[in-house]
């Protein structure tokens, strides 16, 4: 305890004598320039996403599982990481059955010291949810829980997200308003804005340092 | 030791250290282009100037407050991160500090560490220190990777491995990997992948930094393209997080201001890749993250700097690296040549806090004062006047007390008496026109060997007539036939 009280000792006899600068936070100056027309926001959205190699489709809320089903196919992988207990990975599964999909399907349903090699090294995609999107910087908010924890979308080479058309919101500041970030925080809370990327050799873009190679972002709008 | 320290650090003084970097084309060549490179982005990323000011005041202004209540935000952090499961451990000095990261590891009997980039952990040369008791510390950072791999330092905070081009990263992968040499630089990257892959699955702690500390909610958020940063946090069963004291942010919101400053500032990105906000080590019911989660407080000379208003402001950083990459010093010689782990106009006014003036005297001097630092700085550290605020410390006479660790270094009672004898001449009239008359009259007298000077200019010597003879001719008539001379000389 010594270090502690001797750093906040330090600390406070600089301070003597001085009151704290009064919180003059000014919201305007992080929401006005980063407003946009609804039928905006997806649009910007893409165009940044895109921009840093993400995929973007706009799919229907019904039928996107078929969409899932085309880019493994495209990409000839063979399995499939899922999320059972949510509802689109419900009705994810619900499709694979009833179109005899050979894609495996596996579920994240242990904790990771039980198939940490597997997960690290032979599990070719994974699909979750989000928490919404952020139109100005082109960034999903993730938010891992049980059903999808943190690893899912972090490991496998390919990630594809779910998003809801209507969950996108202006800028980061509207985001965390509206969810009331600031009473509650998850043990993780992540905001991703494209695959995995690195400039560290000559700052030459090379995509999947060492997160996802690619990601597939799947906005899904009411049909 | 001697194998870690690269050949540039093997000179002892920065002078020395920069001859030789000036001399290196191929590394003038790789820095000039990468902060070309940076600097656009950069300035692409603020089209409307407004914005870019009006934000810049924001950032200065929400450091400013927090800074303002430090130590009792501190305590508010250490607060609410203990109620969410984390530990918050206290350092005044990298040795107590990579102590206390050794006992973490020790407990678990760890052997293995995989760390994301820390600035922090660099400045404990905690790599080195956990190495010595036989515990292996690897870099994970692509950039941070390559420079390890070498024996190296980070020559820069935000771009470790900027000094190398893609055939020197491939002849290292090849003599140290024993992979086959290639110019792809996405093959490069990738054989860093399958590499560290491993070593994230193994690690039994993962290290990292912190961009932002969020006192309020009791967060630690870091920024990265990566991936892994999250790699480093969220595999291994234990995470300790390495952070200055001056991190600390009050609120939530504030970090949304900070964020758009340090990500357009360092990389000309709108966003990075990952913004990861770690709040609590793993729930009951998860099924992932770390087991533990730590949290160290460096200190470590960010307490001397605190303790005067002025210096203050150097910790309102947030290590966007803008001021590096702005700077016409930093750009032809090099990161190494600061010989210290932050480099540029911001080394420039940390280091002597952390390490003393003893240890870099020179650091104040190595600039031009061109301002370009200041007025990239998202944060509105005014940089050139705390260079000349640590020039002043850097000669004061050690008697008179100084508020920098090591203020003096540089006395010289000869320079002081020169400096005394030069005011005393400029200041009386007398004194003054009996040198004007002797300098005029016994110019060829001066020395044709001034010092460092003369060995790239010719010794300065005096014109036969004065600039107020010169006037005095000029205001009576005489002169305007001959012109205001230039054959003077």
């Amino acid at each position: 305890m010594s270090a502690r009280n001797n750093i906040l000792n330090k600390l406070r006899s600089g301070l003597a004598g001085t009151t704290p600068r009064p919180d003059d936070f000014n919201e305007r100056l992080v929401t006005e320039p980063w407003q946009y027309r609804p039928e905006d926001r997806i649009k910007r959205l893409r165009t940044l996403m895109e921009a840093v190699h993400t995929e973007v489709h706009q799919v229907d809320s019904q039928n996107w599982p078929e969409k899932v089903a085309e880019v493994l196919a495209e990409r000839n992988l063979s399995n499939l990481l899922h999320a059972p207990a949510t509802g689109h990975g419900k009705q994810l599964a619900e499709y694979w059955h009833s179109s005899g999909q050979s894609v495996d399907l596996l579920s994240y349903d242990r904790p990771i010291e039980e198939w940490k090699e597997e997960l690290f090294w032979n599990v070719d995609a994974s699909i979750t949810g989000t928490r919404g999107a952020i139109a100005a910087t082109g960034s999903l908010v993730m938010w891992p829980d049980r059903l999808e924890p943190r690893l899912m979308s972090l490991l496998p080479p390919l990630h594809i997200a779910l998003l809801k058309a209507s969950e996108i919101d202006d800028n980061l500041y509207a985001v965390m308003k509206r969810n009331n970030w600031s009473a509650g925080m998850p043990t993780n809370l992540l905001l991703v804005s494209g695959p995995s990327k690195t400039a560290d050799i000559e700052q030459v873009l090379a995509f999947g340092a060492h997160g996802p190679k690619e990601l597939i972002v799947l906005i899904l709008e009411d049909a | 030791m001697n194998q870690r320290i690269p050949v540039t650090e093997l000179t002892s003084s920065f002078r020395e250290r920069a001859t030789c970097a000036l001399d290196d084309s191929q590394l003038r060549t790789n820095f000039r282009t990468a902060m070309d490179s940076l600097m656009q982005k950069r300035a692409d990323a603020f089209p409307d100037e407004d914005e870019r000011e009006s934000l810049r005041e924001l950032g200065n202004r929400i450091k400013a407050r927090a800074l303002s209540q430090l130590p009792d935000l501190l305590e508010q952090l250490e607060e609410n991160l203990t109620a969410n499961g984390v530990k918050v451990h206290w350092a005044e000095t990298t040795e107590e500090a990579n102590e206390i990261v050794h006992s973490i590891i020790e407990a678990r009997q760890g052997t293995q560490v995989v760390k994301g980039k820390s600035m922090v952990s660099e400045e404990m040369e905690m790599n080195d220190y956990l190495a010595d008791r036989g515990i292996e510390c690897l870099e994970s950072d692509m950039g941070e990777y390559i420079v390890q791999l070498d024996h190296e330092k980070p020559s820069h905070i935000i771009m470790p491995a900027i000094h190398k081009n893609r055939r020197q990263v491939s002849k290292l992968f090849h003599d140290k990997l024993g992979v086959d040499e290639t110019d792809d630089v996405n093959e490069l990257i990738q054989i860093g992948r399958r590499t560290l892959r491993r070593k994230f699955m193994e690690a039994d702690v993962g290290v990292s930094g912190v961009n932002f500390a969020i006192a309020e909610t009791g967060t630690l958020l870091l920024v990265e393209n990566e991936g892994n940063g999250r790699m480093s946090t969220t595999a291994p069963p234990v995470h300790v997080a390495v952070t200055g004291i001056e991190k600390v942010v009050q609120n939530l919101r504030d970090v949304v201001p900070l964020l758009s400053l340090l990500t357009r500032s360092a990389l000309g990105q709108p966003i990075t890749t990952y913004v990861n906000m770690i709040s609590s080590p793993r729930k009951p019911d998860e099924l992932d993250g770390p087991e533990e989660v730590h949290l160290v407080l460096l200190d470590n000379g960010r307490s001397g700097a605190f303790a005067d208003a002025q210096l203050r402001q150097t910790l309102n950083c947030i290590r966007c690296g803008a001021c590096i990459n702005h700077c016409p010093v930093y750009v032809r010689v090099g990161g190494h040549t600061y010989g210290e782990v932050y480099p540029g106009p911001i080394g420039k006014i940390i280091t002597p806090h952390m390490v003393g003036l003893h240890k870099v005297p020179d650091h104040p001097s190595a600039s031009s004062l061109c301002g370009a630092c200041g007025d990239v700085c998202p944060v509105k550290i005014p940089i050139p006047e705390m260079l000349q605020r640590l020039r002043q410390e850097n000669v004061k006479k050690p008697s008179e007390g100084s508020k920098v660790k090591d203020g003096g270094a540089k006395y010289s009672a000869k320079e002081k008496l020169v400096w005394r004898l030069w005011q005393t001449l400029n200041t009386s009239s007398l004194f003054y026109r009996l040198f004007l008359w002797g300098a005029t009259r016994f110019r060829k007298l001066t020395p044709g060997n001034v010092g460092p000077w003369t060995e790239n200019h010719t010794a300065p010597v005096p014109a036969k007539r004065s600039l107020h003879d010169l006037a005095r001719d000029h205001l009576s008539g005489h002169g305007r036939s001959n012109g205001p001379t230039k054959g003077g000389q």
